[in-house]
């Protein structure tokens, strides 16, 4: 099978939902380049180029390059959505929402409910999230947890280039409001990935890894680095699940509540900050739903409740690594055994 | 080199197998083992299997770890006499590896045979070819819910001495995934034009489940492009079908509830590898799937039996045909191989499920070879 980047992914997702839908378009910042004006046309496609070659494929009228106004465009293409197009939308960085906000929480993701389920709001809005870009506090949030918390949004955050593909071609078929997070530094990553169009069902997490003795819930970039903590501990006699929750709205209760049961020790691990985030979440749930399977407290991993700093080394201790994975999971590993 | 001392590899099942993971020992160093006896389990991406031995000796040294995945070819354990000094050994396998980063090295610029597309009567159609020689191509048909890669570990053994190929049927694999009716006359067609835009006139045919049908539809239609028949485990030959399996693979899409299902297609269910799972729910995400393998399972398999019999009409064949079929078949009832008509070679294979040329590649292809040879 092809290997494919994460961008690669992405870019073949947007193309052939359009190629199979003409009510599909693309618009955001740059997302050809070069609008309206003489010269070069599609030299950016987007600013990581995600979205390269579809403007001279599809034209001016499916992808529209817009003005710097997050405001404006996305209460556009959440309007474009009621009214039977189903855009999407690319908010550059997801730190820009909060110029956007009220377009998203406030209106597309309350349309369905207060139209007594008469109108549907089939709009994607793809972005930009993470840190270990050096683009310092400003440009390299998690913001996802904060969608989460929203009813009406649905939240993917795809932990590779095949995940990508399928989840993206399912946002864009679905009929709700669908937050897209793509992680920044994961852009030229490779994956096996088919060249036909396949979705990949929301609320349906993943098992990457099945183990017996300690289960890890990540999601994102963070599965990647779950991962490789799990594959070092191999060595060490810890053998570990990684659940991939693929989607956060809608959530898998199922898989992380049957998983946790099954070792009894959990760690979950988000590269968000730790307080009222999708990590909380889900300790929270298995506290509820799983207490009597628990041999262990829950740990987290995350990042600190500080900003994004800018400095490298500073960045680099920040952001959830596998060997503090791999400590907390000997860590509930170890607990009640001593 | 010291007297004696053998080395024990990774071994290569099927063609595409680039690495093995060796999942566990079932001998201690210090053993004496046979040639033959299972000394340790082997995972792949596609299968897991148990080791056998490939000479007899005394196992003095275990030189993969468990859980180590390792290239094909490369050292797991060194088997010699008791009497070879342990510097000896040291020696052997320091050499060894020496030896074999180079040749790994080498090995790296030549790749796998990559599967390639046509495009014949209308449709896509993905096929993987390998070998050369005289006389009549072998083709390859898989079964329902199956692709090429089903036959890794038959193509490739075969490949030495002629020219072989295994398509995706319509509807899977790689393949176009448009049906129009999925009955077994539709698939036929697809298999002629395939052929006729390769422009090879005569094939000997293999065909397992589904694909046996498909085959035996084709040799039915076509007898003179026909050069001999194999069919393992195939569907037509009798009513009886597990239909939950059939259920259970379209209706499951996790992997912990389709695992059970899949296993119902082998006698040791640890032979379904997680990446053998993995690639049957993501080929059943791509768009159009669940809708042709639905159709097919109507116009084939409706209301839980199969309505394409087909075995009165052997004895019409004029080519050669054998039957392969695993004693302890799950999903195809191996009595269905009774009462042939005379001149049908039956091959029943002991402590063997569905996947016949799977479980027991070798039993397999060494009937293959002779029956080849023979027609």
């Amino acid at each position: 099978m092809p290997k494919k980047s994460f961008r690669q992914a992405v870019n073949e997702a947007l193309r052939q939902e359009m190629e199979r839908d003409p009510t599909v378009v693309v618009m955001g910042e740059d997302v050809a380049g070069g609008m309206g004006a003489p010269g070069e046309q599609d030299a950016w496609g987007g600013p990581l180029g995600v979205t390269k070659g579809l403007m001279p494929q599809f034209g001016r009228e499916r992808v529209l390059d817009t003005p710097i106004s997050e405001s404006a465009f996305i209460g556009a293409a959440v309007g474009a959505a009621a009214t039977g197009l189903r855009p999407v939308a690319e908010l550059m960085f997801v730190d820009f929402m909060g110029v956007c906000f009220d377009q998203i929480f406030n209106q597309a993701a309350k349309f369905r409910y207060m139209f007594g389920g008469k109108a549907t709001t089939p709009v994607v809005i793809r972005t930009m999230y993470g840190a270990g870009f050096r683009a310092a506090s400003q440009h390299s949030q998690c913001l996802y947890n904060i969608f989460t918390h929203i009813p009406g949004l649905k939240v993917a955050i795809p932990s590779n280039a095949y995940e990508a593909k399928g989840l993206l071609i399912q946002a864009i078929r679905d009929d709700d409001p669908v937050m897209f997070f793509e992680h920044k530094a994961m852009y030229d990553e490779e994956a096996e990935v088919p060249d036909e169009p396949y979705a990949i069902p929301f609320g349906e997490a993943n098992l990457v890894r099945e183990g017996e003795d300690v289960t890890i819930v990540a999601l994102g970039r963070m599965v990647n680095v779950a991962r490789d903590a799990a594959d070092r501990l191999e060595g060490e006699g810890i053998s570990c699940t990684v659940v991939d929750l693929r989607t956060t709205s809608p959530l898998d209760r199922e898989t992380v509540l049957e998983t946790a049961a099954e070792t009894g020790r959990v760690v979950v691990v988000d590269e968000a900050h730790p307080r009222c985030s999708v990590a909380t979440d889900i300790a929270a749930l298995i506290a509820q739903e799983a207490f009597e399977s628990l041999e262990a407290p829950v740990r987290m991993v995350t990042a600190p409740h500080a900003p994004v700093p800018f400095s490298p080394a500073l960045e680099d201790l920040y952001i959830p690594s596998a060997d503090r994975i791999a400590e907390a999971v000997r860590e509930v590993h170890g607990h009640g055994r001593r | 080199m010291s007297e004696g001392i053998e080395a024990v590899v990774m071994p290569k099942w099927g063609l595409a197998m680039q690495e093995g993971m060796l999942a566990a020992w079932l001998v201690e160093e210090g053993e004496t083992v046979a040639r033959g006896q299972e000394i340790a389990e082997i995972e792949t991406s596609k299968i897991a299997n148990v080791f056998e031995s490939p000479a007899a000796g005394v196992l003095r040294r275990r030189v993969a770890r468990e859980g180590e995945t390792l290239p094909v070819g490369a050292l797991l354990a060194v088997l010699a006499p008791a009497s070879v000094h342990e510097e000896a050994i040291d020696r052997f396998v320091a050499e060894f590896e020496a030896r074999f980063a180079e040749a790994l090295a080498a090995r790296k610029a030549e790749a796998a045979p990559e599967p390639a597309t046509l495009e014949a009567g209308g449709r896509r159609i993905r096929y993987l070819e390998v070998g050369e020689g005289e006389g009549p191509p072998v083709l390859f048909l898989h079964g329902f819910g199956g692709d090429l890669t089903s036959w890794s570990l038959n193509q490739e053994a075969l490949a030495g001495e002629r020219r072989t190929l295994a398509l995706d049927l319509p509807g899977h694999g790689g393949s176009d995934k448009r049906i129009a009716r999925g009955d077994l006359e539709e698939l036929a067609e697809a298999v002629a034009a395939f052929l006729d835009t390769l422009g090879l006139s005569r094939v000997h045919l293999v065909g397992h489940s589904l694909g046996g049908a498909v085959a035996l539809r084709f040799a039915l239609d076509r007898p003179g492009r026909v050069a001999s028949l194999t069919l393992v485990a195939p569907a037509g030959f009798g009513e009886e079908i597990a239909d939950a399996y059939l259920e259970g693979f379209l209706r499951e899409r996790r992997a912990k509830k389709l695992r059970p299902v899949l296993e119902m297609l082998v006698r040791d269910p640890t032979m379904i590898g997680r990446e053998m799972v993995e690639e049957v729910l993501r080929y059943k995400r791509l768009d159009g799937v669940p809708e042709a393998l639905a159709k097919i399972r109507e116009r084939c398999f409706g209301g839980g039996r199969q309505r394409i019999l087909l075995r009165d009409r052997l004895a019409e064949l004029p080519m050669p045909v054998q039957v392969l079929w695993g004693r302890e078949d799950r999903i195809l009832p191996a009595r269905q191989a009774e009462g042939l008509p005379e001149g049908v070679a039956v091959t029943i294979l002991e402590e063997c499920g569905h996947l016949a040329h799977m479980e027991k590649a070798e039993a397999c292809n060494a009937a293959l070879r002779r029956f080849l040879a023979g027609g």
